[in-house]
Parts: structure tokens; sequence; C-alpha cells
């Protein structure tokens, strides 16, 4: 993967305006493809992403749904089955576990049961997110869950270009697909042409190239390895910043170029550690390369997610734990230094309610 | 309703034999739902049905070959082997598909008939579940979306007293599945008796008046009994949760053999030496299709 930068250019947009530029243009190129789900049409419009949508293409095709997380997921998958291309929006991922079965024991099976037969083409978007007091049942980021299921894709952009591109590319696949949106992106700004374009899932996005470190960042996390990687500079530690993008597919092959490269590996994720993402990238990488490579992992502490400020501090990684941690990585953990700056800004700068 | 009946006793015939390849959940003894049902349907409409779902695939006009194939695990079976009896399919015919957890397809029938208005296909839609799936969450959330977007479909309860070996009435505070759905502004009756006519002119009447608009989704629950133990090819009195005097009334009112009786000698022989071709045939074919092949394992995980 090379290093193009997601912001060349200078049409700007924040991450929900990519989401609503994604979801428009699919909507006009294929009469197929429908939004529903709880609060859709409501004057919020999921943060905006959905804003016009049923003005523009009526109440067929956007529509507000009971609380019914289970049933709608399933109407979506059999819609699927007749042709259509269900987006199913829900504001929290926590409200996703309310449709599991449908989910885990239709959705990811049916194309492999039915022997072929009934591809199931729906995008399940969802909201996780660390900020303002969300805790414990307003926040949590499961992707991990869903990588372990065949049959299922899951994705993870962390700006609004790659928001637009994996999107497009999320409706036009033939599978299900769990759309990550981290709420803290929200503010997140990027070039985002004006022009259809569909991001291809399992290529990864080489952040910043670098010769020391590798440091995967997964969902907002890869806009904190960034930062880290920024502060590492003035101790002179080279950091290679990777963004997978996509989780299932995921594109170990840049992460094991990365390895190869600098010999080790730190991975930070949005979410536990416990069979996680960073798990998974890790076990791959130990049990492909060659010469021994130094590995580390950093994610959420393994605990239920805290609300009050402090904890929730201390719950999450930020771009000084993650560059303090690449550092004694490269130089030894007899190092001592931390950034001045923290991280985290887009928490700092949050200010609910939303 | 006999071709069914065969192909569930020809199962039963073989299943000691390990040939056939997965749990079958028998659908003898409730032929009749399926069949009047289904002859009210038109090819291009679409049902979706349950684990105990033999009777609702071949009613349907799915291709028996195909279904006796994929209980023997064949690559020629209608999901090419990898979903067994619970998993049956045919688009072609419209049997949209089978499913092995009690409530799930009636949600994914759901979808079938959202699509179906989105697109004025004038297809009417049909999901067959057990009593047993009126206890679940999903049940409830279908109706009342059904019941709000006014979909062109058709609830069949096929109310078998059972859900596994438990009793309808030890999970039902009262007798009131029809009374239920009409909460929701469903319109829906009962039919009892298993009557295989009686299913078929009340049902017609539903599908008729979706079809042409004049009616939202309907709910008809029909009372049936299952003869064969829940699972297997057997039967079950020995687990004392029911009586063969229980059965026997239904067995005695078999509606094949009420069928049987109202028409010649000469024209019944006929229909047995054809059905008998049939499901012979079906077997042989199945025994005679290879298995997938190994490759097949990592196929359509992605599509």
């Amino acid at each position: 993967m090379s290093t193009d930068s997601a912001a060349v250019g200078d049409r700007i947009l924040t991450y929900p305006e990519a989401i609503r530029e994604a979801t428009l243009q699919e909507m006009e190129r294929d009469d197929g493809v429908i939004v529903m789900g709880i609060g859709v049409d409501d004057p919020k419009a999921i943060y905006g992403t959905t804003a016009g949508l049923q003005e523009r293409f009526g109440k067929d095709r956007v529509f507000d749904t009971p609380l019914a997380e289970d049933s709608m997921t399933g109407m979506a998958i059999g819609a699927a089955q007749m042709g259509l291309r269900p987006i199913h929006v829900h504001i929290r991922m926590d409200f996703v576990l309310l449709a599991m079965n449908q989910l885990i024991n239709v959705a990811a099976k049916n194309l492999y049961t039915f022997g072929g037969a009934a591809p199931v083409p729906i995008v399940i978007r969802s909201y996780i997110g660390r900020s303002w007091g969300q805790g414990p049942q307003h926040s949590q980021a499961l992707h991990s869950m869903f990588m372990h299921v065949p049959g299922l894709k899951v994705v993870a952009p962390s700006n609004p270009y790659d928001a637009k591109g994996a999107l497009i590319e999320s409706i036009r696949d033939n599978n299900p697909v769990i759309f990550v949106e981290h709420r803290l992106l929200g503010g997140s700004t990027s070039h985002v042409p004006e022009e259809s374009y569909a991001l291809p899932f399992g290529k990864a996005r080489i952040q910043q190239p670098g010769s020391d470190v590798t440091i995967v960042g997964i969902s907002y996390m890869a806009v904190e390895a960034y930062r880290a990687g920024q502060y590492l500079k003035d101790v002179g530690v080279s950091a290679e910043v990777i963004d997978p993008i996509s989780l299932s597919p995921l594109d170990m092959d840049t992460i094991l170029e990365s390895v190869a490269k600098t010999g080790r590996l730190l991975v930070v994720d949005n979410g536990w550690l416990t069979c996680g993402a960073s798990a998974e990238i890790l076990a791959s990488v130990a049990e492909t390369v060659e010469t021994p490579v130094q590995l580390k992992r950093m994610g959420f502490a393994p605990v239920t997610t805290p609300t009050t400020p402090g904890l929730e501090e201390a719950f999450y990684p930020n771009a000084q734990s993650i560059a303090v941690m690449a550092n004694q990585m490269v130089q030894g953990k007899s190092a001592d230094w931390i950034p001045e700056e923290i991280g985290a800004s887009e928490a700092a700068e949050f200010r609910g309610p939303f | 309703m006999l071709r069914i009946r065969r192909v569930e006793q020809k199962i039963i015939d073989v299943y000691w034999d390990d040939k056939v390849k997965s749990p079958v959940h028998l659908s003898i003894g409730q032929e009749a739902v399926a069949s009047g049902v289904c002859e009210t349907l038109e090819p291009k409409d679409v049902v979706f049905g349950t684990y105990r779902g033999h009777h609702v695939y071949l009613a349907k006009g799915g291709d028996m070959n195909a279904m006796v194939a994929e209980l023997y695990g064949k690559v020629t079976g209608c999901a090419r082997g990898k979903g067994g009896s619970m998993h049956l399919i045919d688009l072609e015919h419209g049997v949209s598909g089978t499913s092995a957890v009690v409530g799930t397809t009636i949600a994914n029938a759901l979808g079938a008939a959202f699509a179906a208005k989105l697109k004025k296909l004038g297809i009417v839609v049909v999901v067959f579940f057990g009593d047993g799936a009126i206890d679940e969450g999903v049940y409830h959330e279908s109706l009342n979306f059904a019941s709000i977007k006014q979909l062109p479909i058709v609830f069949i309860c096929e109310n078998n007293g059972f859900a596994v070996h438990s009793r309808t009435e030890t999970r039902r505070n009262s007798d009131n599945i029809c009374e239920h759905a009409r909460v929701y502004g469903i319109t829906a009756d009962r039919i009892e008796g298993n009557d295989v006519l009686a299913i078929k002119k009340r049902v017609g009447e539903a599908v008729d008046a979706i079809r042409s608009g004049e009616s939202g989704p309907q709910l008809l629950e029909i009372m049936t009994y299952r003869w064969m133990e829940h699972v297997g090819p057997g039967e079950d009195f020995n687990l004392g949760y029911r009586t063969p005097e229980e059965r026997e009334p239904w067995v005695e009112d078999d509606q094949i053999a009420k069928l049987r009786a109202q028409i010649t000698e000469e024209i019944v022989t006929g229909i047995d030496a054809e059905v008998e071709t049939e499901v012979e045939a079906a077997f042989e074919f199945a025994e005679n299709s290879p298995f997938p092949e190994p490759e097949e394992l990592y196929q359509h995980v992605y599509g």
C-alpha cells in the first residue's frame, strides 16, 4: 500500500458528511438501497448522516423502525434476499447485541448454509466510542466479536475519506458488512472527492512511513497512533503507523511487510484485548515471521467501561501512552520519555449532550 | 400430501442405514397444513419455513431429488449438501429457506414481503412457524411491523400443541394466539381439525384479499398434530409427555385417507404409482450423487 494521504485536496468534509454523501450517491445509483433504523428520519438524523435522505428518496426507502432490532435485522436480511440492499443504522453498537441471532445465525451463514443460493448484502452501521461518560452500555466496541464469525465483514474507517469509500464498498458488497463508526471521529475532517469511489476491503493504509517500530491503530486508535508517531519524532524514533481500515478481511501483508522492516509491532485496539483484534494480529505475525519480532498490544483496560472522567482517562489508551510504549520498545524499558501532549483531544473537546 | 407422506416414510425406512446425514424433523400428520396453504399460492409467491420443513418445501414445488440429496449430504442437494434437512431452499420454486432456530424466518419473511411491496412484485409471502415461535419476541415484533407497513404476508401458525415436548398451555396464560394477533391490527382466524380443504379455503381467501390489496397481513392458526417424535424417525410415547390415545383421533382423521376415500380406486392407484416412482427416483438420485469435494469446505463463505 502506498503512503498516499487521504487528505490531498481541498474539498473538506466531516466524517458524518462523508457518510451521508456515500449513502446519497449509492441511493441515487441503485434504487434497491434503503436506509432503516431507529431515528434515521428524526431531527438529529444519526449525527446528520441521514439528514434529508427521506425527503429526497421517500418514506419507503428511508424509514424509522420500531425499537425491534431483532426483527428489523431479520427483515433486512429477507429484503436483501429479494434484491434490496438495506443499510440498517444503530446509534449505538450496544444495541446491535439485540440482533445477534439474525446477524450470527442468519446473515453470516445463509450464503454457506444454502450452498451459495442466498447472498445477504446488508450493511450494519453502528456507533462505538468514548465520549462524555457514555459508559458501559453506550460505547462498547465489539468489532472483535464480529471478526470471529465467518461470513461477516468488518470495517472501521478512521477518517472521512476512508469512511465514504468504505461505505460505498460496503453497500456494493454482496456480504453482510459490520460498519463501525467511532463517535469521536464525528468532528474529524479530510479531503473527500465529490465523485463516487469505493475503497477495496483488505487494504491497509500506511499513515506514516517509518523504520523503527510498526504501530497498528484500529478505528479511532488510528488517530491516536498517528499522533503518537508524530510525538516519537521528538526522540528520534521512526514509527510506521498503519490503519488496517477493514478488519475482516484483514490486510496482514502490509503489516507483515512493515514488521519485516522494523522488527517491532505494537497493536493499539479500540477495544478489549482478550480474544480481540490485537490478539489476532499479533498471533498471525508470530506464527508467520521467521525471525523473532518484539510484540506488544494496547487497548481497553480489562474492566467494564466507566463513566467518570478520571477512570475513563485510565481506561483508554491515548497518543501519550502509545508513544511511551513504542519508545520503550525501541529504546528499552528504562526510557523515561513522556511526550508533553496527551492526545485524545477529541475527547477533551467533546461536550454533551449530543 | 401423499408425496410428503411417502418421502418421509422412505426417510424412516432408510434412516437406520445411516444414509441420511442430518437430523430430521418429520412432518407426518401435518402435511395438510403445507398442502392446503401452498395449493392457494402462485409459483412466484414465496414461502419460508422451519426445521420441520419437508412438507412446506415439497408442497410449494421444491425439487424432490434435491431435497433427498440434501438430506444425504450430497452435492446435488438443494444447498449442495451444506444445509441438511433443516436448511432447505429452492428459490426457483419460491422456497426461500428454512431455519433451525425457532422464530428466525418470521423476520426474514417480513423482509421478503417488504421488498415485494417496495418493488411492486405482486407476490404474497407466507411464513410457516410452530406454536413455539409464538413465545419468541421476534414473532411479536414481526406482527407489529407487518401491520404498520401493511405487508403482503400470511403468518401460518402450525399449532401442533408442542414446542419440542412442552405443551402450549404451559407456555401461555390462555388460548389466545389469534386474539393476540388482532391486537396488532392483524386479521386472524383459527382453522380447526387439520382439515386440508378448510385450510385451502380460508387461506385462499386470505391470499386473494392480500394480493388484491383488500387486506393487510393475516394470521391463520392451523390446528394440527405431529405423529412422530420431535426429531428422528421414531415414535416417542415412551417419553411419557403424551399418549397414543391423544394421537389416535388425529390418525383416524388422516387427511390423506379421507381424500382417498373421495376418489375412485382407479385414480388412487394411478396417483400411488406416480408418487412411488417419483419417490424411488429421488432416493436413487441421492444414492447415486457424489458428496461435495473437500475444496467445497471453503466455498460460499463470502459471495
